[in-house]
């Protein structure tokens, strides 16, 4: 597997920048021809990831996200999303459907949920005061 | 801003554009102070023109069902595009019965 193309993108952790976020990774991935489906399950899978570091990560803090996603000549797209916020103390926990630390904010709890059934792979590493990386993984079938 | 319709104590919000966690708060809180003024016995949330949604949408969906159910009303989802059907779906909002 060789990595045919790669990108990487910061920004602060406001709110208006989950459009932006999901709007370049989608760009990005344009090169390897997904159909509407697949663009917006990747779409819906980084809002989720970017949003919970926004949400979670930096609470009412700010601080800055990272995401570098790269493209595979097997079709793979491999997102990352990182950041340096309060981390997770019990990733299987949060990864449960349902659970949210932020009720008040309407949080459905279905962000990993939704990660999982967008994607192929998630992957999520995270240390308490350090911060959380989400690694989402797409196949884009080729074309039909 | 909030395009809504009111009438025969039905209250309509169209909703549009991409439904994110950015986007999310306003629309609750507009939605949530028309209620508070008109208790409607029914809201009916229109999918019909929202290109984009992650689980805050369904946040919205699920908090609008409590909130119309305290001023007494009922929530109704309508003319969902089939692109949002599998957050939907996934989401269990379905099994609330507020599917149209």
């Amino acid at each position: 597997m060789n990595v045919i193309n790669e990108m990487r993108l910061s920004f602060l952790s406001k709110s208006t920048n989950e459009s932006f976020a999901r709007s370049v990774v989608a760009a990005f991935a344009l090169e390897l021809d997904p159909t509407i489906s697949e663009l917006a399950d990747i779409k819906t899978a980084v809002s989720e990831a970017v949003t919970n570091s926004i949400v979670h990560g930096y609470r009412r803090e700010s601080g800055m996200i990272y995401i570098d996603a790269k493209i595979t000549d097997t079709r793979k797209v491999i997102i990352r999303i990182r950041d340096k916020g309060v981390g997770i103390r019990d990733v299987e926990q949060a990864m449960q459907p349902l659970f949210t630390t932020a009720p008040d904010e309407e949080r459905a709890g279905l962000g990993f949920a939704v990660m999982q059934s967008f994607m192929d792979d998630v992957k999520v590493s995270s240390k308490e005061n350090k911060g959380t990386t989400v690694t989402l993984v797409k196949r884009i079938v080729a074309l039909r | 801003m909030l395009n809504t319709d009111y009438k025969d104590d039905v209250l309509t919000v169209f909703l549009s554009g991409e439904l994110d966690h950015n986007r999310s708060a306003g629309i609750r809180a507009a939605i949530d102070s028309q209620l508070s003024a008109l208790r409607p016995k029914r809201l009916e949330l229109d999918f019909s023109r929202v290109s984009f949604m992650d689980s805050s949408g369904i946040g919205l969906i699920m908090g609008r069902y409590r909130a119309v159910g305290l001023v007494g009303g009922e929530l109704k989802v309508v003319n969902v595009p089939e692109e949002l059907d599998r957050i939907i779906q996934l989401s269990g909002v379905t099994t609330l019965g507020v599917m149209k």
